[in-house]
C-alpha cells in the first residue's frame, strides 16, 4: 500500500517534485520581491504572487492537453505571434519611439516573450514533418532559418536585442538537435565571431553599442551604464556567504541598485541570502533544466523530443543570460531571470514552457517510468 | 570535399538527438558550475572590496563646520564671535523651476534685484551639488516663511548655522579683517574637503587671516545613511566639532570703538600703546568697510563704492599707510641734536626764511618765531630752528636717532600687508636714486618731509619711545610683549623733550586744542603737517593757499602724536589724517587725541563729547556709511551688478585690492616728488596749528 492508492490518479500522476521545486522558487521570489519594495506587498509582491498562482494553475492544466495538440498549435501560434509582433512594431512607429508590448488590460502582453517559446514549438514541428532523409539537405535549413530570422529581425528592430538573441539561440538549439550538419554551427559560430564587431559598430543602436563596450570595461562609465554591472556586483560582493539578512538590503532598499525588482531581481535577492541563496536558486534552475532535458531524452515523438529540448534550453538561456548579466559576465541585455524577477510576459512563458514540458512528460510516463 | 551524403534514417536521426542533446546537456551544466564559481568569487573573494563598497555607497560623511575661535579685546570682551545664523541656501541640482522659484524666494525673503543678480550669477558658475547662498542672517520670521512653503521650493535649502559676529562693525574691520567662502584657488592647493562645506568660511584679511589656524578649530563629522539620490535616511553617528582657539589681542575693544567714531568723518587712522608694554590698545583706520557684510559677501556695487571713494576704506592705513611725519619728528631731532651736543638753551634767530645755498627754507609762520631755544622751537613748531641746527650737524646725526625711536623699523605683527617707509641718509638716496645727499635733503627731512616716510604705527611707537625711553616693540596678541630695554639714550635728554612736549599742549604752544580736562593728568604731544604739494614762488608771496580752499587731494596731511599722563607716561598715541588739512577745528588731531586720552582716564567724560560731536558729522558710523551708501546707489542709478562679487572678493582682500594700491603708491610718490623737486630751492611750509578761517 502506497499513498498514491489514495489519491485520485490525475492529482498523482503530476510531476509533483517539478510543481514543488517552482512553487518553492515562486515563493521565495514573493520574499524578495516583498523586500525589495522595502518591505510592502505592494507593488511587487503581491501582483506577482497572485499572477504566479494563476499562471501555475495554468502550466499544470496544459500538462493535461497532449502533446500532439501543441504540435498542431505551433505554426498557428507563430502565425499570431508574428503578426502581433508586427503591430506592435506599428503602434510603436503611430506613437513615437520603441514599443514591445500590447495592453490587454490584465497584463501587458509582450509578443516577443512568447515568441522564445513559439519559436522552438514552430522550429520543432517544421523537422517533425521533414522526412529523416532530408535533414542534411539545403532544404532543411531555409525554412528553418527563414522562421527563426523573421521574428528575430522584427523584435531586433523594437529594439530588443536580449529577447532577440535568445529567439535565434533557441531557434537553432531545435536545429542543432533537430540534426542539421555540425560544421553549419561550427562555421556559424566562426561567421558570428568575424560579424560580432562589425555588427557592433554598424548594425547595433547607440545603447546597445554602449552596453556591450561597458561590458567589457565597466569601471569606464560607473555612473552611466556601467553603473547596473558595478552595482549588482557590489550587491551580489556585500552579500557575502550568508547575505546582509532579509529585509536589510542597501543597496537595493536605498536605490543603489538600478532594477532590483526585474532584471537585477537576482543581486537584490543575493545581497541578503547570499551565496547559499545564490546557489539553491541555481540548483533549483539546473534541477529543472535538468528535467526537462530528461523529458526530451525520453519522449517518443520527433517533435515532442524537439520541443522539450528546445524549451528546457530556452529556460537555459533566461537563467544563464541573466545571471551572467547580473554578475557581470554578459553584456546587459534585458534577460530577465524566469520567475523572480518581477514581470507577467516572463511568467507566463516561463509558466508555458513548464506546461508543455509537464504534458510531454505525462504523455513519456504512460509508457516509460523513470 | 566530395565526401558522399551521410544516409539519415529515423533511427540514426534519434540516436543523434540523444548525443546532441547530451552535449547540450553537458554544455549547461558547465555553464551552471561557471555561474556558481562566479556568485562564489563575488561572494567570497571579493566580499571584503564589495562591503567597502557598499558601505561608502551608503554611508555619507558630512563634514560640520567647526565654530570659529572667538577674538577678544584685553579684558576678555568679544571684538569677533559667532552669532546663530538663519540662511537659505539653493542646491542648483535639485532647482526645478529656476525662475519660478527665484521669484517666489525674491517675494519671501524681499531680496533686492542687486541680491537677485548676484545669486543669478552664482548659480551660472556653482557645481550642481554645491549650494549657493540666497540669504544669510535672516530674522525668524522670514526664514520660517521660506520652511513653511518649502514643499513647493524644489531646491532651496534652509539651515541653521554660526555666521561670523564683528560687534564693533567697521572700527574692527582693519584689525581682524574678515572671512569668506574659501576660494576655487586654495581649494586646489590644499584638498581640504573642509572648504568645500556650505557656510564654512577662513579669514580672507587681518587678525583672521594671519591667525587662521589657531581660530578655525577642527570640524565635526556627521555620519548618516543615504539614498542614491542623495535622500537622508538616518544619521549614524556625530562627532562634535573642536571650536577654534579664543584668541586674546591686547587691543581695549571700547576704546577701539571709540577712537574709531571719534575720527569722524576723517580719512585717518590711530594707535594708541601701553607705554609700560608696547601692547596696541587701539588700532584704528577710518572710514572702514563692515566686517559683517563682508563675510556675508558684498555686491558688485558695494565694491566700486569702497574702491572709489576718495578716503580709500579699504586701506589699513595704520600698516599701510605712508606719510610724511611733518612736524612730530621734531621731539625726536631734538633728542638727536642733544646727543650731537647742542646745547638746549642755544637760540636761533627765525625771520621766517632760510637761505641755504640758492634755495630759499620757510618757516610755516611767514613773520618769522624771533629767537628760539630748543624747547620753544619745539613748542612752536619753528621750521627755521631745525632746518639751521639740521644744516649743523648734518643729518647722519638725526637719522640713527630717528631708526632707533622706531621709524622705518618693521615691527613682527601678525598682519599680511605692511608698509614701513623710509628714514632717508645719503647711502640711501644713491641708491634709490643715484645722487648725492644734498643740504637740501637734510633740511627738508628735519622737518619730517622730503624723503621721510612713515607708517602711523610707527609714530606711535616713537611717541610711546619718547614716553617711556624704552625701546618698546608693538604687540598685538596678549601676552607676547617683550621686556623692553633702556634705549641708549640719557634721561635728561627725554626730560628736555619731553617738557617741550608738555608745553607744545599746555604752555601756549601749537597743539593747544589738545590740552585735557582732567585734574591731575596732563597730556604732552606735538602737531604735525605733512605737505602733499609744491609751493609755489608765485603762490607764496601772494599769500598761500588755505586747506579749506583745496582739493581735498591737495589737502596737507595732519598728524599728531602725544602721551598721558605728561608726567609719569602710561599711553602714548599717534594720529593721522589724510588730507585733514587742519581744517575743521573738532575734526583736529589735536582735538581727536585729547579726547582719545581722555577715554581711558574718564571714559564718560570722553563718550560725553562723542555724543556732542557725532550729531554734527550726521550720526554714528553706521549711519554715515548706510546713508554713503545710499546716495551712492542712488548716483549709481543702482544698476544690477554684473558679476558676482563673491570671486571677486575670492581674488582679492581688501587691503590687498587694486585701490588700496594706487592709493599707497600716490601718497609715496606725491611725498617723494616733492621732495625731490623741493631740493632745487622752494621750501615747504611746516606748520602744526589748526588753521583758524574766521
Amino acid at each position: 500500500m502506497s499513498a498514491r492508492d489514495y489519491i485520485p490518479k490525475p492529482i498523482s500522476q503530476l510531476p509533483w517534485l517539478i510543481i514543488l521545486l517552482t512553487l518553492a522558487i515562486g515563493c521565495f521570489d514573493l520574499l524578495v520581491l516583498y523586500s525589495a519594495a522595502g518591505g510592502s506587498v505592494s507593488p511587487w509582491a503581491k501582483s506577482q504572487g497572485i499572477r504566479f498562482f494563476v499562471f501555475l494553475l495554468g502550466a499544470i492544466g496544459l500538462s493535461r492537453v497532449p502533446a500532439s495538440a501543441f504540435g498542431k498549435a505551433a505554426l498557428p501560434a507563430y502565425g499570431v505571434l508574428v503578426v502581433l509582433l508586427v503591430l506592435v512594431e506599428l503602434i510603436g512607429a503611430v506613437r513615437g519611439g520603441g514599443q514591445r508590448w500590447l495592453d490587454l488590460g490584465i497584463i501587458r502582453l509582450q509578443p516577443s516573450e512568447l515568441m522564445k517559446l513559439a519559436i522552438v514549438l514552430a522550429v520543432a514541428k517544421f523537422y517533425d514533418g521533414l522526412p529523416a532523409s532530408e535533414t542534411r539537405r539545403f532544404s532543411a535549413i531555409w525554412p528553418a532559418a527563414a522562421l527563426i530570422l523573421l521574428p528575430a529581425a522584427l523584435v531586433m528592430k523594437q529594439p530588443d536585442l536580449g529577447t532577440a538573441l535568445m529567439i535565434m539561440a533557441s531557434g537553432i538549439t531545435v536545429m542543432f538537435l533537430a540534426g542539421v550538419p555540425l560544421r553549419l554551427f561550427i562555421g556559424g559560430a566562426l561567421a558570428v565571431g568575424v560579424a560580432v564587431p562589425f555588427a557592433v559598430n554598424f548594425v547595433l543602436h547607440g545603447y546597445q553599442r554602449n552596453r556591450i563596450l561597458v561590458f567589457l570595461d565597466p569601471e569606464s562609465d560607473p555612473l552611466g551604464i556601467g553603473y547596473h554591472i558595478s552595482q549588482s556586483k557590489i550587491a551580489i560582493g556585500s552579500g557575502g556567504i550568508f547575505g546582509k539578512g532579509f529585509l536589510n538590503g542597501t543597496q537595493s532598499h536605498l536605490d543603489y541598485l538600478p532594477e532590483g525588482h526585474t532584471d537585477f531581481a537576482l543581486a537584490t535577492m543575493m545581497e541578503e541570502w547570499g551565496l547559499v541563496g545564490g546557489v539553491l536558486l541555481i540548483l533549483a534552475f539546473f534541477a529543472i533544466i535538468y528535467w526537462g532535458m530528461n523529458v526530451a531524452q525520453h519522449a517518443e515523438s520527433r517533435f515532442a523530443r524537439l520541443t522539450a529540448a528546445g524549451l528546457a534550453t530556452t529556460l537555459f538561456f533566461y537563467v544563464s543570460i541573466n545571471m551572467a548579466m547580473v554578475m557581470g559576465l554578459a553584456p546587459v541585455v534585458g534577460v530577465p531571470l524566469p520567475l523572480i524577477s518581477f514581470g507577467g510576459s516572463a511568467q507566463m512563458t516561463v509558466m508555458l514552457c513548464l506546461g508543455v514540458l509537464m504534458s510531454i512528460d505525462r504523455q513519456n510516463r504512460k509508457t516509460v517510468r523513470w | 570535399m566530395s565526401r558522399p551524403p551521410r544516409i539519415v534514417t529515423e533511427a540514426t536521426q534519434t540516436y543523434s538527438f540523444s548525443r546532441r542533446a547530451l552535449m547540450l546537456g553537458a554544455a549547461q551544466g558547465g555553464v551552471a558550475l561557471l555561474l556558481a564559481g562566479r556568485m562564489t568569487w563575488l561572494a567570497i573573494a571579493e566580499n571584503a572590496h564589495y562591503s567597502l563598497l557598499s558601505e561608502s555607497n551608503r554611508v555619507n560623511m558630512t563634514l560640520v563646520p567647526p565654530r570659529r575661535g572667538w577674538i577678544v579685546d584685553r579684558h576678555g570682551a568679544p571684538i569677533a564671535n559667532n552669532r546663530t545664523d538663519f540662511r537659505v541656501d539653493l542646491i542648483p541640482d535639485l532647482l526645478e523651476d529656476k525662475e519660478k522659484i527665484l521669484g517666489e524666494l525674491q517675494r519671501l525673503l524681499s531680496l533686492p534685484p542687486e541680491e537677485m543678480a548676484r545669486i543669478a550669477a552664482d548659480l551660472k558658475h556653482a557645481a550642481g551639488f554645491q549650494p549657493v547662498q540666497v540669504a544669510d542672517n535672516l530674522d525668524w520670521d522670514r526664514f520660517a516663511a521660506v520652511s513653511v512653503h518649502l514643499p513647493e521650493l524644489p531646491g532651496v535649502a534652509p539651515t541653521r548655522g554660526f555666521a561670523r559676529s564683528y560687534p564693533a562693525g567697521a572700527a574692527v574691520a582693519h584689525l581682524t579683517g574678515y572671512v569668506g567662502a574659501a576660494s576655487a584657488e586654495q581649494y586646489i592647493k590644499t584638498k581640504d574637503p573642509l572648504l568645500l562645506v556650505p557656510g564654512f568660511k577662513l579669514g580672507k584679511d587681518g587678525l583672521e587671516k594671519m591667525l587662521e589656524n589657531q581660530l578655525r578649530g577642527r570640524p565635526g563629522a556627521k555620519r548618516v545613511e543615504v539614498t542614491a539620490r542623495g535622500k537622508l535616511v538616518r544619521e549614524l553617528a556625530t562627532r562634535p566639532d573642536t571650536p577654534g582657539q579664543t584668541t586674546r589681542l591686547t587691543i581695549d575693544a571700547g576704546l577701539q570703538e571709540y577712537t574709531a567714531r571719534r575720527l569722524g568723518t576723517n580719512s585717518g587712522s590711530a594707535v594708541v600703546i601701553d607705554c609700560l608694554t608696547g601692547e596696541m590698545l587701539a588700532m584704528v583706520s577710518m572710514p572702514a568697510y563692515d566686517p559683517n557684510s563682508f563675510s556675508d559677501g558684498i555686491s558688485h556695487l558695494e565694491w566700486k563704492m569702497l574702491s572709489d571713494n576718495d578716503h580709500v576704506p579699504l586701506m589699513n592705513k595704520v600698516l599701510q599707510g605712508l606719510y610724511p611725519p611733518g612736524s612730530t619728528v621734531k621731539p625726536m631731532n631734538g633728542l638727536a641734536l642733544l646727543a650731537a651736543g647742542v646745547d638746549p638753551g642755544m637760540r636761533v634767530n627765525c625771520s621766517g626764511a632760510l637761505r641755504v645755498g640758492n634755495g630759499v627754507f620757510h618757516c610755516h609762520k611767514k613773520r618769522g618765531h624771533g629767537p628760539l631755544d630748543l624747547k620753544n622751537a619745539i613748542m612752536q613748531s619753528c621750521d627755521i630752528y631745525f632746518y639751521e641746527m639740521a644744516r649743523r650737524v648734518g643729518y647722519d646725526a638725526i637719522a640713527p636717532v630717528a631708526r632707533a625711536m622706531g621709524l622705518g623699523q618693521k615691527f613682527d605683527l601678525p598682519f599680511a600687508s605692511q608698509r614701513y617707509g623710509t628714514v632717508p641718509d645719503p647711502a640711501w638716496k644713491l641708491r634709490k636714486y643715484k645722487e648725492q645727499w644734498t643740504v637740501a635733503d637734510s633740511l627738508n627731512a628735519s622737518i619730517g618731509q622730503g624723503y621721510v616716510l612713515a607708517n602711523p604705527l610707527q609714530l606711535a611707537v616713537m611717541a610711546s619711545r619718547l614716553a617711556s625711553g624704552k625701546d618698546l616693540h608693538p604687540s598685538i596678541l596678549a601676552g607676547r610683549a617683550p621686556a623692553p630695554n633702556d634705549l641708549p639714550i640719557s634721561a635728561e635728554h627725554f626730560a628736555v623733550v619731553r617738557d617741550a612736549m608738555f608745553g607744545v599742549v599746555n604752555g601756549g604752544g601749537t597743539g593747544g586744542a589738545a590740552r585735557m580736562q582732567i585734574p591731575g593728568v596732563a597730556l604732552a604731544g606735538k602737531t604735525g603737517t605733512a605737505q602733499v604739494r609744491r609751493i609755489s614762488m608765485a603762490e607764496r608771496s601772494s599769500g598761500v593757499l588755505k586747506n579749506a580752499s583745496l582739493p581735498f587731494k591737495l589737502r596737507d596731511h595732519a598728524l599728531f602724536i602725544g602721551f598721558a599722563p605728561a608726567d609719569k607716561p602710561r599711553y602714548a598715541t599717534a594720529i593721522v589724517l589724510e588730507h585733514g588739512g587742519h581744517t575743521v577745528r573738532n575734526l583736529d588731531t589735536p582735538g581727536i587725541g585729547r579726547d582719545i586720552m581722555t577715554y581711558l582716564f574718564d571714559r564718560d567724560k570722553a563718550m560725553a563729547t562723542l555724543a556732542e560731536l557725532e550729531p554734527t558729522w550726521g550720526g554714528d558710523i553706521q549711519t554715515r556709511m548706510a546713508a554713503e551708501a545710499t546716495a551712492y546707489r542712488a548716483a549709481a542709478n543702482a544698476p544690477p551688478p554684473a558679476v558676482a562679487v563673491q570671486t571677486e572678493l575670492n581674488a582679492t582682500a581688501p587691503t590687498e585690492a587694486p585701490a588700496v594700491n594706487a592709493a599707497t603708491a600716490a601718497d609715496v610718490s606725491t611725498a617723494e616728488s616733492v621732495a625731490h623737486t623741493n631740493a632745487a630751492g622752494n621750501s615747504i611750509a611746516a606748520d602744526g596749528t589748526t588753521e583758524r578761517d574766521q
